[in-house]
């Protein structure tokens, strides 16, 4: 079923090395990762580039998506956990599903923590990349789902946190159910005398 | 307090539990048992005049039985709702023959002994824990002697004593004789920062607790005698470490060392012993009366809660929050937040502003009305399944039906699908396809990452949340490495499907590594559980095929451990330097067959 989707036409891939300024490129030969990544199947467009993420880095990505027509994206440059949700904005705004880009971690797994080693790091890199590249074939749009919500917050628990937490809710507009297990509210603190630092009462 | 009481956004169930959650974010059904209170919430003003009448006389909860109240009582003057309450297990009987003086005294006819528990339905699309937290109860702490000594307190305690609005109206005494004390020592850190008795953790609210009363102390009587006995004195917070110097310049004493019993003398005053870390000396002190600063734990209920809402604990028994930094008050499970104590011990201005932080969270998810969900999903392949339900039964989040009697094929509810991928690992018939991460997918990339000089490299598979962020870690503190290993990213180490691991193996990896969160912190409930099942299994069928287990690693690397994440590296790079080219071929041929 999977590849039944995915014989459409053949995948136009973007791949771009980034240098993040020297964080990368010290260590890493970005040249030849993105010489050797132009080289694979379906790679239309490979370049390394200085800072993928900063507003010109991703215009240039957006003018080649499309210029040339291109309909998946590597970027292989710092974390996906930092700057996978800024590529993915980046897709959205080419046109894109966000779904169809892959980050190769060049930074927090390859070049700062091999800087002894370059070539070593390179190698490890155009691996890495290679494999961006290999998965980004594969990759499916994939589309959010919206569901309703009902527009009411249960708070569990009426001391200081539950009182404070239903306050700022339902001054904002919203219903509170608030649920004490005691006859009253209050909870621990309601029995405090003077509270630091202001020393003022708690209740 | 009171804003809370007449707030018309606000319904206030009090006497109350949630007895049942169901549902998922945006849409949770929340069952909730009212208890009777047998007095008419809306009706009572507060009057008092059945109390009055009231023959029962008990202690008083709220003043540590420092006080007594009858059977029919306000739980404390200014309580929310101020309507008094029944303790029927207290209470003689509305019989009239018996008592039901009350009832007779209610002019407005607020007592009704008819009333039953509640059950109550409400859909909500939000949920905010916040539990608090229980004082630490130091009965066990017998060298104290706090279940022996009158005159031996709580700091819960001490606060009733010395609030203007407690049992002897702020009047201080002590308990045995009602004598004005002259002399009172506080000893810091009881049930907290220990080893053998009480939390192995800091209370966090404590010292400046202590530090407070003995402010307050002073301001009353300047010549008081007032000793703290501590480990530390942690004052870290605005404006604190002035407190804290306002204390002593006032002439409180501190003295650096916990005592290690306590005597009462025949006058009802307390003998401490104590070494002075400061001196090296054994020295002894007299004091009228004796505060233990107790810590704080987490309340009786937060097991329950935690496994209804299918949250998560920290070792501490607190809940634990999604991200230590950047989810502070975020719960793992989608829609659930944290605020106060519930959380860990916090004091009353920290436990406000996560309040307000929960609110805005919980905000932020409903300000649209309605909930983009994350396409990161199990889908199933309604053909090829077989009906056994073994995804239902491995999925942690009960977002999987499969009516195995009917033989209809497995069902996923999207919106309660986290995405860990456990049930497309766990499949017999590969009937579940995990978007974005599927058996298509992950193999193409250890295909590549084999396609030339495998034996030279290690294929280790990272959960998204922690030994990836782990690796990440690792990175940032530029923390070196042999550069051998290649990750792959899936959300959970649940994911990573057994055929993963023979097909690494059969392409020529000498070391796999399968990675993720240490059990009890995984991001999917506890789908690592089933990922460490999967690893014994596969582990077992290499010994029995004579592959050798050890070329299949486990490891629990948090988001925190980047120099764990990195020794791991080290050591696999040692153990694949052992794998010779020969023991690898001999594996493929052993797959080849095996596999079939």
């Amino acid at each position: 079923m999977e590849s039944a989707k995915m014989q459409h036409h053949q995948p136009r891939i973007g791949v771009y090395v980034c240098h993040c300024g020297l964080n990368i490129a010290k260590t890493v030969n970005c040249n030849q990762v993105s010489q050797l990544a132009e080289k694979h199947d379906d790679v239309i467009v490979a370049r390394d580039i200085s800072y993928a993420c900063s507003d010109p880095g991703q215009e240039s990505i957006k003018n080649d998506i499309t210029e040339n027509k291109l309909d998946r994206i590597v970027v292989a440059s710092c974390s996906p956990r930092l700057h996978e949700p800024t590529f993915r904005q980046m897709l959205l705004s080419a046109g894109l599903n966000p779904y169809l880009l892959e980050m190769a971690n060049l930074r927090e797994h390859c070049s700062w923590v091999h800087m002894h080693e370059p070539d070593a790091a390179t190698a490890k890199a155009v691996d890495l990349t290679q494999m961006a590249i290999a998965r980004v074939r594969q990759l499916q749009p994939l589309e959010p789902e919206t569901l309703p919500l009902t527009k009411r917050t249960l708070v569990i628990g009426g001391g200081v946190a539950g009182i404070q937490a239903s306050l700022d809710l339902a001054d904002n507009g919203y219903d509170v159910v608030l649920v004490e297990k005691k006859p009253s509210i209050g909870g621990i603190m309601a029995q405090l005398d003077k509270t630091f630092p202001t020393m003022d009462c708690s209740i | 307090m009171t804003d809370v009481g007449r707030h018309p956004r606000i319904k206030l169930y009090s006497m109350s539990e949630v007895a049942d959650v169901k549902g998922y974010v945006g849409n949770f059904e929340v069952k909730i048992i009212k208890k009777a209170r047998y007095v008419d919430e809306k009706e009572c003003t507060a009057c008092g005049d059945c109390a009055t009448v009231c023959p029962v006389v008990r202690p008083d909860e709220f003043n540590h039985g420092l006080s007594s109240r009858k059977a029919i009582y306000s739980p404390f003057p200014q309580a929310v709702p101020s309507a008094y309450v029944v303790n029927t297990s207290e209470c003689l009987g509305h019989n009239p023959v018996v008592c039901a003086k009350c009832v007779e005294a209610c002019d407005k006819g607020c007592i009704n002994f008819h009333m039953s528990d509640k059950e109550i339905t409400e859909k909500v699309g939000s949920i905010i824990v916040a539990t608090g937290m229980e004082p630490y109860d130091p009965t066990e702490m017998d060298e104290y002697g706090y279940t022996r000594f009158e005159n031996v307190l709580t700091s819960i305690e001490f606060e009733r004593l010395i609030n203007a609005g407690g049992p002897t109206r702020g009047n201080l005494i002590r308990p045995k004789d009602r004598k004005h004390p002259s002399s009172i020592g506080f000893i810091q850190c009881v049930g907290s920062r220990s080893a053998r008795k009480g939390h192995s953790y800091c209370s966090n609210v404590c010292c400046m607790n202590t530090i407070k009363s003995t402010l307050v102390l002073k301001e009353h009587a300047p010549n008081i005698d007032l000793k703290v006995f501590y480990i530390d004195i942690r004052a870290f917070g605005k404006g604190f470490e002035d407190l804290y110097k306002r204390s002593r310049r006032l002439g409180v004493h501190y003295v650096r060392g916990l005592p290690g019993n306590v005597e009462e003398l025949p006058d009802g005053s307390l003998k401490v012993a104590v070494e002075n870390a400061a001196t090296g000396e054994l020295e002894f002190y007299v004091f009228d009366m004796l505060v233990l600063a107790v810590g704080v734990q987490p309340s009786r209920g937060t097991r329950r809660l935690q496994e209804m809402l299918g949250l998560q604990l920290n070792s501490d028994g607190f809940y634990l929050e999604a991200h230590p930094k950047l989810l502070p008050v975020d719960a793992a499970t989608r829609g659930v937040f944290y605020a106060g104590c519930s959380e860990g011990p916090k004091d009353i201005k920290e436990t406000v502003t996560q309040a307000s932080a929960a609110a805005v969270r919980a905000i932020r998810l409903m300000h649209k009305g309605e909930i983009l969900t994350e396409p990161i999903t199990a889908e199933v392949v309604a053909e090829d399944c077989k009906f056994c339900g073994m995804c239902a039964e491995v999925c942690s989040y009960n977002a999987i039906t499969v009516d195995k009697k009917k033989k209809t094929p497995a069902m996923v509810n999207t919106a309660a699908c986290a995405g860990c991928g456990t049930c497309a690992a766990e499949c017999p018939f590969d009937a579940i396809s995990m978007n974005h991460f599927t058996d298509g997918q992950i193999v193409t990339q250890i295909d590549q990452m084999l396609e030339l000089d495998s034996q030279e490299k290690i294929l280790a598979f990272a959960c998204n949340w922690c030994s990836y962020a782990g690796a990440d870690y690792a990175g940032v503190s530029r923390l070196q490495y042999p550069p051998n290993v290649r990750l792959i990213r899936t959300m959970c180490s649940g994911r990573v499907d057994e055929s993963f691991i023979w097909h690494g193996l059969n392409k020529g990896a000498p070391i796999v590594l399968v990675s993720g969160c240490h059990i009890g912190d995984c991001h999917y409930i506890d789908a690592n559980r089933w990922t460490e099942k999967r690893v014994e299994k596969i582990r077992k069928k290499m010994e029995k095929w004579g592959i050798r287990p050890e070329r299949l690693q486990l490891e629990w690397i948090s988001a925190a451990e980047g120099m764990r994440f990195s020794k791991t590296m080290q050591q696999l790079e040692k153990m694949r330097r052992e794998v010779t080219p020969k023991e690898i071929s001999e594996t493929i041929e052993i797959l080849k067959e095996k596999l079939q």
